[in-house]
């Protein structure tokens, strides 16, 4: 069997785990649901059926939703990039026309690209490093962080709010409270909202705030490292980086997956802050139109749905091909407790 | 980095403090501690203060008159002032504030009732039951925890749309009793997981059936999680903004996002700032209230659970 997590571990952590836990366990049920002898106990086919029959009734509203709203829609979805279609027409089939127009005769879809992977590959590892450092420092102490813990876990509650867009759009405006106080320290920015040069790392610097429940996980993970680790590394003459790198980088390395997996495609999905700040344009410059704002104007204000289901299908397919990577490369860097990897 | 460098240079003085010949004695290894504990103090200090000035200012900028915005952007306004409260209570496009409040409460506990109800429903047959098709359904469930909502907003708005629910609840609501929040679904079968199997199996010989097992059993052991899931969906649907920006048409169906976004567009003509600050702010004070009385739940959903705010 699997490795036992110690308990209260970040047991989640490991999405793939799971997958993998659940093999013996679905072969041991096809074993059992499959006649092996006629010798079988008188019942048990009628005992594996009704297990069959309350499983489906106790997912069925799962499954509803799964094929309803999930898995169908998907393949609808996919039918609908192949055609030009506005909702008031019937959807007409146009082969891969749409999928060329966006690369080879969109640049707005093209800029829109560039700055959504700016801002997740950019902001992700930034805010992921804030967390682990706070998440340290809180972990410095054993006791009395309960509260800075809190506090810095709020804005991740409600980062993605309109109201907290509200408020950055006016704290970054020209001559707003930041660009004030920075100019106390002789630096002129000259406004972050209408200046395309400042639009994006402000809207990155709005993701770092919301590091918050990424460090609660992170915290949780160093909890779990045995003490009796550093004492050894400190025994064998480790420097307090030779610790970081050798021992809480590897114990952790389960977490930061989980993190970096959940973090990279979480920041893909940036929607309403970019929308309030912009208004709804994406501007200035295009430099908040994000691959969901351009999904959302053309499929909602122009009525492109066929356009736009092609954008979600490359959105889909990009999302998909990180987290192929990620899990491919996780056995050269993911150290699980229990291996003797 | 700064907080790892700090520990470095901790560590460091600890150690040229060791250097001298005489051996530390009781009283000045307490004094190194105390000025260690002063120096983790100030640094976490300095972070909450930066981090939560954002919200600090939101709450100071309510009471300034419109005039003072683009003039004072200190945190204090110079001359306080109780208008803006006054006027958000109006309300906008003709719908008094109350309603945007009720509204998003409605939404808000309907779908807690839904989400807690159905993923429960279906985390019990993925962690409790031994069915054909469990290994394939399981992958599937992770599979949606990671897919891109918007990846699927275009086919379900034309679905919505055929079915005449624009500009009803149905298309907000429907889908939160369908367990389509597989982290909800996902939260409750790793705590249901932990739950040891000896009640059940003992319940089955009594003669008990799944659902029986379910309601008396599981449920009352999985409370924690249960509250968890409850005051998540509680609160990504009070500040869920896409859903209502697609399907509500009409003000009076308007919950507090959509609102607040009425405020916003109408002071980029540049009009009415103190307005929208205020209304942002009363929108997220039940949010905040929930979060002071609940933070320990919250907190530790996510840190035993992994459950991403």
């Amino acid at each position: 069997m699997n490795p036992i997590h110690p308990k209260g571990a970040v047991v989640s952590t490991t999405a793939t785990r799971v997958i993998v836990t659940d093999r013996p366990a679905k072969r041991r049920l096809l074993r059992s649901g499959r006649p092996e002898n006629t010798f079988q106990r008188p019942g048990q086919r009628a005992r594996s059926r009704r297990e069959t029959a309350a499983g489906y009734a106790f997912l069925s509203p799962w499954l509803i939703g799964f094929f309803g709203l999930t898995a169908i829609p998907m393949v609808y979805s996919l039918y609908l990039s192949f055609t030009k279609y506005n909702i008031f027409q019937p959807p007409k089939w146009t082969g891969l026309d749409n999928y060329i127009r966006l690369f080879t005769n969109d640049p707005v879809f093209v800029q829109s690209a560039e700055i959504t992977l700016i801002y997740v590959f950019i902001g992700t590892p930034i805010t992921m490093a804030a967390a682990l450092a706070v998440a340290m420092l809180l972990n410095f102490r054993d006791s009395g962080a309960g509260f800075f813990r809190s506090a810095f876990y709020a804005p991740s509650l409600i980062g993605g709010s309109v109201s907290v867009a509200i408020v950055w759009r006016a704290m970054f405006s020209t001559d707003g409270p930041v660009d004030n106080g920075l100019s106390f320290f002789g630096i002129d920015i000259g406004g972050w909202i209408g200046n395309p040069a400042m639009i994006l790392p402000m809207m990155i610097l709005l993701h770092v705030w919301q590091f918050g429940s990424t460090m609660v996980i992170f915290l949780a993970g160093l909890k779990q490292i045995p003490k009796e680790l550093y004492e050894a590394a400190e025994m064998d003459g480790a420097g307090a980086w030779r610790r970081f790198t050798a021992v809480t980088i590897p114990m952790l390395s389960p977490v930061i997956f989980f993190n970096l997996l959940l973090g990279l495609i979480g920041a893909f999905q940036v929607f309403t802050s970019a929308y309030i700040i912009s208004n709804g344009t994406g501007g200035p410059a295009g430099m908040t139109n994000f691959i969901t704002v351009y999904l959302y104007k053309r499929g909602f204000s122009d009525g492109q749905m066929g356009y736009a289901s092609a954008i979600a299908w490359v959105l889909l397919v990009v999302v998909a091909i990180i987290a192929f990577i990620l899990f491919r490369t996780q056995r050269s860097w993911v150290h699980y407790a229990g291996d003797d990897r | 980095m700064t907080s790892a460098s700090f520990t470095d240079g901790t560590m460091e003085t600890i150690e040229q403090e060791m250097m001298p010949a005489v051996p530390a004695t009781p009283r000045r290894r307490v004094k190194r501690k105390t000025w260690q504990t002063v120096i983790w103090l100030v640094a976490l200090l300095i972070i909450t203060a930066v981090v939560l000035y954002p919200l600090i200012w939101l709450f100071f900028a309510t009471f300034k008159p419109n005039s003072e915005f683009g003039q004072n952007t200190g945190l204090l306004p110079e001359n306080p002032f109780f208008g803006n409260y006054a006027k958000v209570m109006e309300g906008i496009a003709g719908v008094p504030m109350w309603r945007f409040f009720l509204n998003s409460f409605i939404l808000s506990v309907a779908a807690v009732i839904g989400t807690v109800l159905s993923s429960a429903l279906a985390a019990y047959a993925f962690a409790r039951v031994q069915f054909k098709g469990l290994g394939i359904f399981f992958a599937a469930m992770i599979g949606t925890l990671l897919l891109p909502f918007h990846v699927v907003i275009i086919p379900q708005y034309i679905i919505f749309n055929q079915l005449g629910w624009v500009d009803t609840y149905i298309p907000l609501i429907l889908p939160k009793f369908l367990a389509t929040g597989a982290f909800f679904v996902f939260l409750m079968v790793q705590f249901m997981r932990q739950m040891p199997r000896d009640m059940d199996e003992a319940a089955r010989i009594d003669g008990a059936g799944h659902f029986r097992i379910f309601w008396s059993i599981i449920l009352p052991l999985i409370k924690p999680a249960l509250i968890t899931c409850a005051i998540f969906a509680f609160i990504w649907e009070w500040n869920d903004f896409l859903g209502p920006l697609l399907y509500l048409t009409s003000p009076e169906n308007y919950p507090l996002p959509i609102a607040l976004r009425l405020y916003n567009d109408a002071s980029s003509g540049g009009a009415d700032y103190g307005a929208t600050v205020t209304a942002s702010f009363i929108a997220l004070v039940p949010i905040l209230l929930f979060f002071i009385v609940f933070q320990r739940f919250l907190v530790d959903g996510v840190a035993t659970q992994g459950l991403k705010g």
